[in-house]
């Protein structure tokens, strides 16, 4: 830019894209990232603020989440105008657990990695998933421990090699199929490097009113980007094998989508928004839960990553509702509401010195 | 002449057999007698089948303590029959079943032999049923023997029982055949019940549900817990509470309550919770604790409230899950890892498990920081009798929250900022709508705006603000209660329910001519008066329930100058406090301590 610029009446700067709310992507970004250059983490990143963006979502109804390890200090990266607890080593579904039940009315959106969560954090994550939490939970999944330097975690596939060259025999943890298998009622899988994907899965399952499980394939450039990794860049590029194309239409738009029929299968979620699947070879129904963990199964056999919308069944209740909660979110309950009168005292009391409570 | 409103009934069953509704019949008629009552019961860690004792204490001057001597007997198992009744002496009486293993009766004391399955079986012809109402028979025998009225035996039963007509029938009459039995068949005993006023408008409570109570109307919103012994009935009696009075008028919950699959999660669901806005709190036990570890650290250092009832038992893994003590101090005290150091509540009775019931959560949203409550076994599964609970005079407080239309005003927003100089900063919560709102909530390295640092500079400045909220906490929780002896040289520095063994100790104390002057400690931080008592007392006995005296060390890492005028007297055998145990350690000290001088 030239010094005297602001002076000279040339053409008018570029508009500045706004979403619904008036937000530019600018509002949606976070610090500086801190990890490695070409981190698949940071390309998840870029894919949050750019769905959240497009999605208009207030950031101060978001409150961002996630454990410990390079996926979890990513929520820093992004939207800075969200509230965010990066809490201890794999227990951020319960912190979810507590905050989703304290306000219902918040969007949570919870970042971990393989090894938070398929390792040290499987119980909580387990327990999310059958409580049905609401939570857009991200897994960046690259087979390894990134911040300890190397060592294999419980996604690493067999046969994969490590950077120091010992190889992996023990059986991954499919986290897709553990979800499926409690009852989530989203479940998708996708690669850090395929935002065209990514995006509406992020959109979808913000707008999934439970537990939504997202488990992203995001290779670590530093530990797991040689030659016998099954998990490098290439090797996952190579093996991605999509089910289908995905579309999000968010609950304002009112478009159709103009395929044969057929070709199509439409997911409608709890807000209104939909998800069509353009079909990418065989036909895949979403609402299929068998269906779904023979595709894993499978892919697994044939050292593939199926990516895409692996199980929908947005209908499930969520935890709110199961324990009968007001509508009010309690942590905006006023003492009137939560301080029962006296006359409940005086009942209680009266009954222990008859021994009839 | 007999013993009146002055004696100890200890009653001898195994687990299982139904003999809690005896016992509670048992305490109920003399407690609607008018004549203070204390019952505890001597459990063992099993659902049915071993050895289980209930003891309960009838005493006009309020006494409450365990009493170790035991004047009346029951014995119904046939396990422990015979050293239940060795241990009975001289003067005592002894009612046991037909049939039982005994020894030869101990000198002086009296034995009745009583056919209790005969007396049952006309009544209860079923033989499992029977089983379960036989000890209503003992009921019936023990009325009659002391002197509880029969009118308010059968007002105990109802009370208990009327929601079962069948069941209340068969009760009645096993009663009825029990008084009828010892009204033939038996002399008087030398104890009686005799009718006093001295009951009236009181209440009998555990401290379960008095925690219960007070949370409930403290306003909790938000609980998650996990099953432990001793704990689990406080979840369970806030369940219950809940349930009933704590419904908006279209029938919805204005509270969440979750059993998590961990005490892990059940503290990060309440850190969640808490940091959203919610009050919220759980409940556990010694092991529970050690898996609370890493996040009550995490929340002292990013200053997220909660609230933890610690109900101490004693023991790792099962330890021994059915015993009271006090030996969880040093560990929560700095629970974590790091320089964490924790505020700790002191509940001595049923009234302050229901008043710290709402004030920890005061406490811990007015600190930003965990606050426990170091129950007891004794306190929170014993049945205690107690003034009716006052309605709280006081609203919430909680604490330094700050609203969207607050940032507007002010314009600036520092989470980690000490602005008002008590070294308790701001927090907003999630949800809240102003560009200022948001921070970032990280046990890592911090500076004053919540960024991630790892700086030699901010680290220690961050430490040394958390200190200096510690001193303000020192000024802020319950104070001691201090009672000053003119011219004692002695004095007593106790806490939580071993308050009772010492007040009655210290009677006892007087009698043989030790004055001592008292300190009950309600909280940690010490507050100034604990040290300021130290320093005007030679010598203070520090009475508490564990081997190591973990009270005396924290002290004595407090008040290193007064190290040398602590005296333990330590009581860890699993079963609660009584007099005797202090009183002795006190007096067999002073007489030392006079004899060297």
């Amino acid at each position: 830019m030239s010094t005297n610029s602001a002076a000279a009446p040339g053409p008018p700067a570029t508009p500045v894209t706004t979403n619904r709310i008036g937000l530019t992507p600018a509002d949606y970004k976070g610090a500086k990232s801190t990890l490695c250059p070409g981190c698949g983490h940071d390309a998840i990143t870029g894919s949050i603020i750019q769905a959240a963006f497009e999605m208009a979502l207030p950031p101060h109804r978001l409150a961002k989440l996630s454990g410990i390890g390079c996926s979890s200090k990513t929520p820093a990266y992004f939207i800075g105008r969200s509230h965010a607890f990066n809490a201890v080593h794999g227990r951020m579904p319960s912190i979810a657990t507590g905050v989703f039940l304290a306000n219902h009315d918040l969007t949570l959106l919870g970042v971990s990695g393989d090894g938070d969560t398929a390792s040290i954090g499987l119980g909580q994550f387990c327990h999310l998933v059958r409580r049905n939490v609401p939570v857009a939970y991200i897994i960046e999944n690259n087979g390894v421990y990134g911040l300890t330097k190397g060592q294999f975690s419980a996604t690493a596939d067999v046969g994969t090699k490590a950077k120091s060259g010992a190889v992996n025999d023990l059986m991954p943890i499919d986290l897709c199929a553990i979800a499926v298998q409690l009852g989530c009622g989203f479940v998708a899988r996708s690669f850090s490097g395929d935002p065209k994907q990514l995006r509406p899965i992020l959109k979808a399952a913000l707008s999934h009113r439970g537990t939504a499980v997202v488990d992203v394939i995001s290779p670590c450039v530093t530990f797991n980007a040689h030659e016998g990794s099954t998990k490098s860049y290439a090797a996952v590029k190579e093996h991605d094998a999509p089910l289908h194309d995905l579309t999000y239409v968010p609950h304002y738009e009112n478009i159709e989508v103009d395929y044969a029929p057929g070709e199509t299968r439409e997911v409608k979620m709890h807000d209104g928004s939909r998800v069509i699947l353009k079909k990418l070879g065989e036909d895949y129904d979403p609402s299929d839960a068998f269906q779904a963990l023979s595709t894993l199964h499978k892919s697994r056999e044939e050292g593939k990553f199926v990516t895409g919308l692996l199980y929908a069944n947005p209908s499930e209740a969520a935890l709110d509702r199961e324990l009968g909660l007001v509508d009010q979110p309690l942590a905006s309950l006023t003492l009137e509401q939560v301080r029962p009168p006296k006359a409940a005292l005086d009942e209680v009391m009266t009954g222990l010195m008859t021994g009839r409570l | 002449m007999p013993r009146v409103n002055d004696f100890n009934i200890h009653v001898a069953t195994v687990n299982g057999s139904g003999s809690q509704t005896a016992n509670n019949t048992l305490l109920r008629s003399i407690f609607q007698m008018g004549v203070p009552v204390s019952g505890k019961n001597l459990f063992p860690s099993n659902i049915a089948g071993l050895p289980t004792w209930f003891t309960i204490r009838v005493n006009e001057r309020g006494y409450v303590a365990r009493e170790t001597r035991n004047d009346v007997l029951v014995a119904m198992n046939p396990e422990t029959s015979v050293t239940d009744i060795a241990a009975m002496g001289p003067g005592s009486v002894v009612v046991m079943n037909e049939g039982l293993p005994a020894p030869k009766v101990p000198e002086g004391a009296v034995a009745h032999v009583i056919p209790f399955d005969k007396i049952v079986q006309p009544i209860v012809p079923d033989p499992k049923l029977r089983k379960l109402v036989v000890n209503m028979v003992y009921v019936g025998v023990l009325a009659q023997l002391i002197g509880i009225e029969k009118a308010e035996v059968e007002r105990a039963l109802d009370a208990q029982l009327g929601k079962k007509p069948k069941a209340l029938a068969m009760n009645r009459a096993a009663v009825d055949a029990g008084f009828d039995y010892a009204a033939a068949h038996l002399p008087p005993a030398p104890f009686r019940v005799e009718r006093r006023d001295k009951t009236e408008g009181k209440i009998l409570i555990d401290g379960n549900q008095a925690a219960a109570l007070g949370a409930m109307f403290g306003g909790v919103t938000f609980t998650s817990w996990y099953p432990i012994t001793p704990s689990s009935s406080l979840a369970e009696a806030l369940t219950g509470f809940l349930e009933r009075y704590r419904r908006d008028p279209s029938g919805k919950a204005t509270y969440a309550i979750v059993q998590a699959e961990d005490e892990i999660a059940a503290i990060g669901m309440v850190l969640g919770a808490s940091w959203a806005g919610a009050r919220a709190m759980t409940t556990t036990s010694g092991p529970g604790l050690s898996l609370m570890t890493e996040f009550t650290g995490y929340a002292y250092y990013a200053e997220i409230p909660a609230v933890i009832w610690d109900i101490q038992r004693i023991g790792p893994s099962t330890g021994l899950p059915t015993r009271t003590s006090q030996a969880d101090l040093l560990s929560v005290a700095f629970l974590s890892h790091g320089d964490t150091k924790h505020v700790m509540l002191f509940p001595s009775s049923v009234e302050e498990c229901y008043d710290y019931g709402m004030r920890a959560f005061d406490l811990a949203e007015r600190l930003q920081t965990p606050v426990f409550v170091l129950s007891d076994l004794d306190i929170a599964m014993n049945v205690w009798m107690a003034d009716p609970f006052p309605y709280p005079a006081k609203p919430w407080d909680r604490g330094k929250v700050l609203s969207a239309a607050d940032l507007e005003k002010i314009g600036k927003f520092e989470r980690y900022r000490d602005v008002d100089g008590d070294a308790i900063p701001y927090r907003t919560l999630p949800g809240t709508n102003h560009p200022l709102a948001a921070y970032f909530t990280r046990g890592s390295g911090h500076d004053e705006q919540a960024r991630y640092t790892e700086s030699s500079e901010a680290y220690p400045r961050v430490m040394d603000r958390l200190n200096r909220k510690w001193e303000t906490a020192r000024g802020v929780v319950p104070q001691p209660v201090v009672e000053e002896t003119k011219g004692a040289e002695a004095a007593i520095l106790c806490f939580g329910s071993s308050r009772w063994a010492v007040e009655e100790a210290r009677d006892r104390l007087r009698e043989d001519g030790i004055r001592t002057s008292s300190l009950r400690v309600q909280a940690y931080p010490f507050s100034s008066e604990v040290g300021a008592f130290l320093a005007r007392h030679e010598r203070v006995y520090v009475v508490e329930q564990n081997r190591d005296g973990q009270m005396a060390a924290l002290l004595r890492m407090d008040y290193p100058a007064h190290a040398t005028r602590l005296r333990s007297v330590l009581h860890y055998d699993g079963l609660p406090l009584d007099a005797h145990t202090v009183a002795q350690g006190v007096k067999s000290a002073e007489r030392e301590e006079v004899a060297v001088r």
